[in-house]
C-alpha cells in the first residue's frame, strides 16, 4: 500500500517536536534558554487570547496580553506599504532606465551599488531623518525594496525580445501603447521575480529596523521579539520567529505562487 | 537582365535607389545588399526569391523602417522611409504572435490600432480571417497551445486583417500543409485584387512565386544583389498546375541554379 505523500514528514515532524520535549524535560539543557515546545504552544496562546494567566506590564514595552495579532497586524501593515511604495517607485524607474541610456548609466548603476547594501544600513540615516516614527520604519523598507524592484525591471525589459518589438512597431503600435500592450506584458515574468525579491527584501529589513529599534508608533512583531529578549522569554522570541516565518510563507502561498503558476501556465512555460 | 526602371514614376509605392546594407556580424562585416535599385509599383504583387542568406529579409526589414539603409535611399511615395508605420506591415519569417494574447486577440492586435473602426468591425473583421485561415475554432487558444503551420496561419491573419496599404511577407507560406497553402494562394490572390494591395513577397519557393507575382526577382547572394527580373504575365487566378506557369518557373529555377552552379567554380 502506498501511503500519501504527508504521512512520512508528519511523523518525522512529530518525532522531532516529541524529541525536543523530552530533551528539555528530563534537563539535559536550561529551559529559560531553549523552551519546550509545550511552552512556545502555551505562549501562543497566551499571546493570542489568554487574559489572566500572566500579569500585565513591564517597564520597557507596554506588554498586554493578546498583543500577538495586533503586532502581526501592524507589521503586515508597514510592510504592505512599504512595498507598495517601492514597487510603485521601482517599476517606472526601471523602465526609465532601460529607455534612456543616461538614466541607466546614473540611476542603474547607484541600483546595483544600492541593492548590495544590507538595508538595515539606513536605519541610523532613517532615525536621524525622520525620528522614531513610522516614516522611519517605511523608509527603511522602501530602500530595502526599490533597487531590486528597479533592477529587476529594467533587465526584463530590456531582455523582451526585439522581435515582438518589431512586429508590433510594423502594426503601428508605437509610445505608451507599445509599452503597455506589449513591452510589460512581454517583461511581466522578469518583473514578477523582481518584485518577489523586492519583497523578500523588504521583509528582512523590516526585521531588522523593528528590532534595532523601538518605534513608537506601534509595536510590530520585531518589537515583540526584542521585548522577549529582554524579558528573557525565549518561548516568545521563538514564537514570534515561527510567526515571522509563517507570515513570509503565506505571502509567498497566497499571492506570488498563484501569480507565478497563472503566468507560466497561460504563456506555456510549465513544466 | 532588365534595367531598372529609372522614370520618375508617380504610381511606384515603394522605392529604392542604389541601396547598400551592411552587418558587422561577430563573422566580420556582411554585405547583405548591395547597389539595390528597384521599384515596387502601387497595386502590384512582387516577389523575391534567392538562395538563403542572399538578403530577402533585410530588405524587407528595410522596407519597413525597422533598419537602415548605408547607403542608398527608400521613399513610400514621395515619402523617405525612415521608421516603421502602420502602412507597411510586415509578416515576418518567425511567426511573432505574442505569447500573452490568444489567436483572435493577437489577429485584433493590429485592427485596434486602425482608426475609424466600431469595436464590432474589428472584432468582426478578426473572425473573418481566422475563418480564412482555417482556425475559426481556435479563437481562444494561446500561441504555445497551436501546431507551427497554426501559428503561421494565425500570424498571416493578423497581418491580412488591417489592410496595410503594403504588405511584406517574409516566407509567409513555408510552414503550411500543400492542401491550406492550395487554398490560401486562392485567398491571397483574391485579396490582392479586390483590395487593391501592393505586396512584397519573399519565398523559397519559385512555383508560388510564379503563381502569385506580377513580376519575380531573383537575387544572388554575397552580396545580395538583384539577378535579374521576370515579369508574369498570366491571367489571374492562376492555379499552380497551369503548364504555362510551369514553364515560366523552369524558367526562373534554371536562372538560378546557373548563378548556383557558377558560383561553385
Ligand atoms: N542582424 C544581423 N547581424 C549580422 N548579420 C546579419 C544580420 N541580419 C542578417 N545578417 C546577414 O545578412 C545576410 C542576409 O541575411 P537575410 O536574413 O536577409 O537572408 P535571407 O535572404 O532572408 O535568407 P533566408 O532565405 O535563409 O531567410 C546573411 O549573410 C546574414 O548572415
Ligand atoms: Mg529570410
Amino acid at each position: 500500500m502506498k501511503l500519501p505523500r504527508f504521512v512520512i514528514p508528519t511523523f518525522i515532524a512529530l518525532a522531532a517536536l516529541g524529541g525536543w520535549e523530552w530533551f528539555v524535560r528530563v534537563g539535559h539543557v536550561n529551559d529559560v534558554l531553549v523552551p519546550a515546545p509545550s511552552h512556545i504552544l502555551q505562549w501562543f496562546w497566551w499571546a493570542l487570547f489568554d487574559q489572566a494567566s500572566f500579569e500585565s506590564g513591564h517597564y520597557l514595552i507596554a506588554l498586554q496580553k493578546g498583543e500577538l495579532l495586533p503586532a502581526t497586524w501592524v507589521t503586515m501593515r508597514r510592510l504592505i506599504i512599504g512595498f507598495a511604495i517601492g514597487a510603485a517607485i521601482g517599476i517606472p524607474l526601471g523602465a526609465l532606465c532601460a529607455r534612456v541610456r543616461w538614466v541607466r548609466d546614473t540611476f542603474g548603476v547607484l541600483a546595483l551599488g544600492l541593492q548590495t547594501l544590507p538595508s538595515v544600513c539606513w536605519v541610523p540615516l532613517a532615525l536621524l531623518w525622520f525620528g522614531i516614527r513610522e516614516e522611519a520604519v517605511l523608509f527603511v523598507v522602501v530602500m530595502g525594496t526599490v533597487w531590486a524592484v528597479v533592477i529587476a525591471v529594467q533587465e526584463s525589459v530590456l531582455n523582451v525580445q526585439p522581435l515582438y518589438l518589431r512586429a508590433a512597431q510594423t502594426m503601428g503600435s508605437k509610445g505608451w501603447h507599445l509599452w503597455s500592450r506589449v513591452i510589460f506584458p512581454a517583461a511581466l515574468p522578469g518583473v514578477l521575480s523582481g518584485m518577489k525579491q523586492g519583497w523578500a527584501f523588504a521583509w528582512r529589513s523590516l526585521m531588522a529596523a523593528e528590532i534595532f529599534v523601538v518605534i513608537v508608533t506601534g509595536f510590530g512583531l520585531g518589537s515583540l521579539l526584542n521585548a522577549g529578549r529582554e524579558l528573557l522569554r525565549m518561548d516568545q522570541v521563538m514564537g514570534v520567529m515561527a510567526v515571522v516565518m509563517l507570515v513570509g510563507l503565506l505571502a509567498d502561498l497566497v499571492f506570488f505562487a498563484p501569480l507565478e503558476r497563472w503566468l507560466r501556465r497561460s504563456r506555456g512555460l510549465e513544466r | 537582365m532588365s534595367p531598372p526602371t529609372h522614370k520618375s514614376n508617380a504610381q511606384a509605392a515603394l522605392t529604392l535607389r542604389n541601396v547598400t546594407k551592411r552587418f558587422d556580424g561577430s563573422a566580420g562585416r556582411v554585405t547583405a545588399l548591395e547597389d539595390i535599385t528597384l521599384d515596387v509599383r502601387e497595386g502590384e504583387f512582387l516577389v523575391v526569391v534567392g538562395p538563403s542568406g542572399c538578403g530577402k529579409s533585410t530588405l524587407l526589414s528595410l522596407l519597413a523602417g525597422l533598419e537602415h539603409t548605408d547607403e542608398g535611399a527608400i521613399k513610400l511615395g514621395d515619402e523617405p522611409v525612415h521608421s516603421p508605420g502602420r502602412d507597411r506591415l510586415v509578416m515576418f519569417q518567425q511567426d511573432a504572435l505574442f505569447p500573452w494574447l490568444n489567436a483572435l486577440e493577437n489577429v485584433l492586435f493590429g485592427l485596434r490600432l486602425k482608426p475609424g473602426l466600431t469595436d464590432a468591425e474589428r472584432l468582426e473583421s478578426a473572425r473573418y480571417y481566422l475563418n480564412l485561415v482555417g482556425l475559426g475554432n481556435k479563437e481562444k487558444a494561446r500561441p504555445h497551445e497551436l501546431s507551427g503551420g497554426m501559428r503561421q496561419r494565425v500570424a498571416l491573419a493578423r497581418s491580412l486583417a488591417p489592410n496595410p496599404r503594403v504588405l511584406l511577407m517574409d516566407e509567409p507560406f513555408s510552414a503550411l500543409d500543400a492542401l491550406t497553402r492550395e487554398q490560401l494562394y486562392g485567398d491571397i490572390q483574391e485579396i490582392f485584387t479586390k483590395r487593391k494591395k501592393t505586396i512584397v513577397l519573399v519565398t523559397h519557393n519559385i512555383r508560388e512565386a510564379v503563381c502569385l507575382g506580377d513580376r519575380v526577382v531573383l537575387f544572388s547572394p554575397n552580396p545580395g544583389r538583384v539577378q535579374q527580373v521576370f515579369d508574369v504575365n498570366l491571367p489571374r487566378p492562376r492555379r499552380m498546375n497551369d503548364p504555362a506557369l510551369a514553364n515560366l518557373a523552369a524558367e526562373v529555377t534554371t536562372a538560378l541554379s546557373s548563378h548556383l552552379t557558377a558560383d561553385k567554380q
